[in-house]
């Protein structure tokens, strides 16, 4: 989260409002870039891996663990202000392959009609989540996401949920509204985005989705500043395609020296039809008590039958559109409890615990319990200078998470974690 | 007889050192030093150094320094360096030059910031936060223990807005020399300004009427006849509350908001209203972003 001067700086469109801090007023040389990446030592462990073993290929179990010294992905972050009250942000990002996509691009204009409650931002963004995925302190595989933020349930035993992919969390292609008060104790944003989770290229359908979020900052005596809000997303995903397309490739030759063919069908990319709604919901509260930070969240989510059944509303595969026998709607409740211990700026104790229950299932003949998650987290990071050019943390981190139901073949429950330190730093 | 002689001088540099320096130290008065506890008042408000200190070593010092003599790490990318609260010399106060401004004085600067500086508002911060870094920039300096802070200056009630008034305050802007440093439209290049340097030496350019409608301590026509009478201390501008009566400041705030031709103010308006302040409006205006899009010829 962003201390309160950061939120307002946040939502000024980067700029304090003195009309000296942006790019164009510095010296030409002065380009606003730094990249991050941490080199790591790691340790995974999953109780249930799939494994070949006596029942044949994949058909086994084990306990798995591996650890070494690893990377981090890259991140390139530049943004700024292009004149007064235009912004922008560009992120290219890596794996640790180096390979590259854009995890943010976006453009903004600010104080639109010279109030501070029009502000338009178009491109590839981070929702207007007060708790920030993207400026996350938590870096392990387990705990480097949200639980809460990406959770699709299992459709059924060993089958997740797979028609559609949809994270709070991740950023989304879209046009946002938001307006704050001149304090920015109030914050109001809608958006309205692509259903297709921040995939560029058009790659699924032609349907969109709506953000909305709401927060008030009020004080309480000496503890200062509290923000309560809440946050709606409403959407769709497609359950089958409209077209399909087959192409063929020549993949060798016979004895005779006659070309071999393979023919490979895939979707038409952005012909997904079938559209069914999913539902995201959080009132979400951030609570400062002296060198304490806590941020509480609750979730209720919801998943239309045929996407939680994988079902198809129609088209090839299921001309009649009728959904399986016992599917129903998912619905599914969270909560994030989150806390930051600060010694001093240069030491925080994170902790955080994480969990989702299982309020319907998609079939009624799953088990209750099945895909419920609950996931705890511990770390501390110490930087050893601050700067405003550069930052460097050593950082260690704990993080489990326990999964019901979601061993690969035997179905029984299974437990991930990720033990890790590293160096993070940015330039 | 070299070594008596060399006793004797020993015992003579013995004996007058101490009574030297004991003469030396009746000399001096004692050095007062920063108190470490302080208090301010803004209000029904109190500030304490001790919550005051926990939020400038977060927000503050990166610019301030940890001492609080502006020598922070991003001092040398700044060029207007930020406050060294050690000299305890402020620009925005409701009190005379030369004395310390009061507590809401300060208190309403960290609320709005500078325009034109690094010093951003932290509006976003509580009243109570404010307060309570207000108390702790005062644990930097001897003055806050050795003086008080000066009695505010009156401001009498604003009179009325008439053309006569904005004119006599173009008359005064000529004969005060204001153009020399602002120059005759305003925009801050008057043939002084180039010169102009502040109390750390740094090269300072006057006010530009033209690009904003706020000045460096406030937006309000109050805010700009406090200027005047207070002069912004650690800058080359003076206070002219020995030289300008009351009414004539006013008369002279009236004319600097016409000079403001971006600004749609009831002074502006007045004045375009006149054959003759239309026609230099117009002369002087210079549409749209200071990036110079959408100048019209």
């Amino acid at each position: 989260m962003l201390s309160p001067f950061g939120q307002r700086f946040k939502d000024n469109g980067y700029q304090m409002g003195n009309d000296r801090d942006a790019p164009i007023f510095q010296q030409a040389a002065y380009w606003p870039v730094t990249f991050r990446i941490t080199p790591i030592w790691h340790r995974e462990s999953t109780s249930n891996a799939q494994v070949d073993g006596s029942n044949g290929p994949g058909g086994n179990e084990a306990k798995v663990t591996t650890q070494g010294f690893d990377l981090s992905g890259l991140d390139f972050h530049t943004g700024g202000t292009l004149a007064n009250n235009f912004s922008f942000y560009v992120l290219p990002s890596s794996d640790p392959f180096a390979s590259f996509h854009f995890e943010s691009v976006w453009a903004r204009m600010d104080n639109v009609f010279g109030t501070p409650w029009i502000n338009i931002k178009l491109g590839k963004f981070e929702l207007d989540n007060l708790l920030s995925e993207k400026r996350i302190l938590t870096l392990t595989n387990v705990a480097g996401t949200y639980e809460n933020y990406h959770f699709q349930p299992f459709s059924s035993p060993g089958v997740p949920e797979s028609s559609y992919h949809f994270g709070i969390g991740d950023n989304q292609l879209g046009l946002e509204w938001m307006g704050h008060s001149a304090d920015d104790r109030t914050r109001v944003s809608a958006a309205l985005l692509s259903d297709s989770d921040g995939q560029p290229g058009l790659p699924t359908n032609r349907g969109y989705g709506g953000f909305f979020a709401a927060s008030r900052a009020f004080e309480i005596g000496s503890l200062g500043l509290q923000r309560v809000g809440g946050f709606a997303y409403i959407g769709e995903a497609p359950t089958y395609y409209q077209y399909n397309l087959t192409t063929t490739s020549t993949v060798g030759t016979d004895i005779n020296g006659n070309p071999v063919t393979s023919a490979t069908t895939t979707p038409y990319a952005g012909t997904g039809i079938g559209n069914k709604g999913i539902q995201r919901y959080g009132l979400l509260g951030i609570w400062y008590i002296k060198n304490f930070d806590i941020t509480t969240i609750y979730f209720h989510s919801h998943d239309n039958a045929y996407l939680s059944t994988n079902t198809a509303a129609g088209g090839v595969s299921n001309p009649s559109g009728a959904l399986p026998t016992g599917a129903q709607a998912a619905s599914w409740n969270g909560a994030l409890f989150e806390s930051h211990y600060m010694f001093n700026p240069q030491i925080i104790l994170i902790n955080r615990y994480e969990l989702v229950r299982m309020s319907q299932q998609p079939f009624a003949s799953n088990p209750s319990n099945l895909s419920n998650a609950d996931v705890l987290t511990f770390g501390a990071r110490y930087y050893p200078f601050i700067s405003s050019r550069a930052g460097f943390a050593y950082h260690a981190e704990y993080s489990i998470i326990w999964q019901k139901g979601a061993s690969p073949v035997t179905f029984s429950n299974i437990a991930t974690s990720s033990l890790l330190f590293g160096f993070d730093f940015d330039f | 007889m070299l070594n008596i002689k060399k006793t004797c001088l020993n015992v003579a540099v013995a004996l007058i050192l101490p009574v030297a320096a004991m003469a030396q130290q009746a000399d001096q008065a004692p050095v007062a030093k920063p108190s470490p506890h302080m208090e301010s008042h803004i209000g029904n408000l109190t500030g304490h150094s001790g919550a005051g200190a926990a939020l400038y070593y977060r927000y503050c010092w990166g610019c301030h320094g940890a001492r609080g003599n502006g020598d922070g790490e991003n001092a040398p990318y700044l060029n207007i360096l930020p406050r060294n609260f050690v000299a305890a010399t402020f620009k925005c106060r409701s009190t005379p030059t030369g004395t310390l401004p009061l507590d809401s004085d300060l208190y309403n600067t960290i609320g709005r910031g500078f325009n034109f500086t690094n010093m951003p508002s932290w509006a976003a911060l509580t009243a109570q936060n404010r307060a309570d870094l207000v108390a702790f920039i005062k644990t930097f300096s001897a003055r806050w223990v050795t003086e008080k802070p000066g009695d505010p200056i009156q401001i009498p009630a604003e009179p009325k807005l008439t053309v006569e008034s904005i004119k006599h305050g173009g008359e005064l802007f000529q004969k005060l020399e204001c153009w020399k440093c602002h120059g005759q439209e305003g925009r801050g290049d008057g043939p002084s300004a180039s010169t102009l340097t502040d109390s750390n030496d740094q090269p300072i350019r006057p006010y530009n009427f033209t690009s904003d409608n706020r000045s460096k301590c406030g937006r309000t026509n109050a805010d700009l006849y406090r200027i005047f009478m207070t002069g912004l201390d650690g800058t080359p501008m003076p206070s002219f509350a020995d030289v300008v009566k009351p009414e004539d400041a006013w008369d002279l705030v009236h004319y600097l908001r016409t000079l403001q031709v971006n600004n749609k103010s009831p002074e502006l308006t007045l004045w375009e209203s006149t054959p003759e302040g239309k026609a230099i409006v117009a002369a002087k205006r210079v549409r749209n972003t200071n990036t110079g899009s959408g100048i019209t010829p």
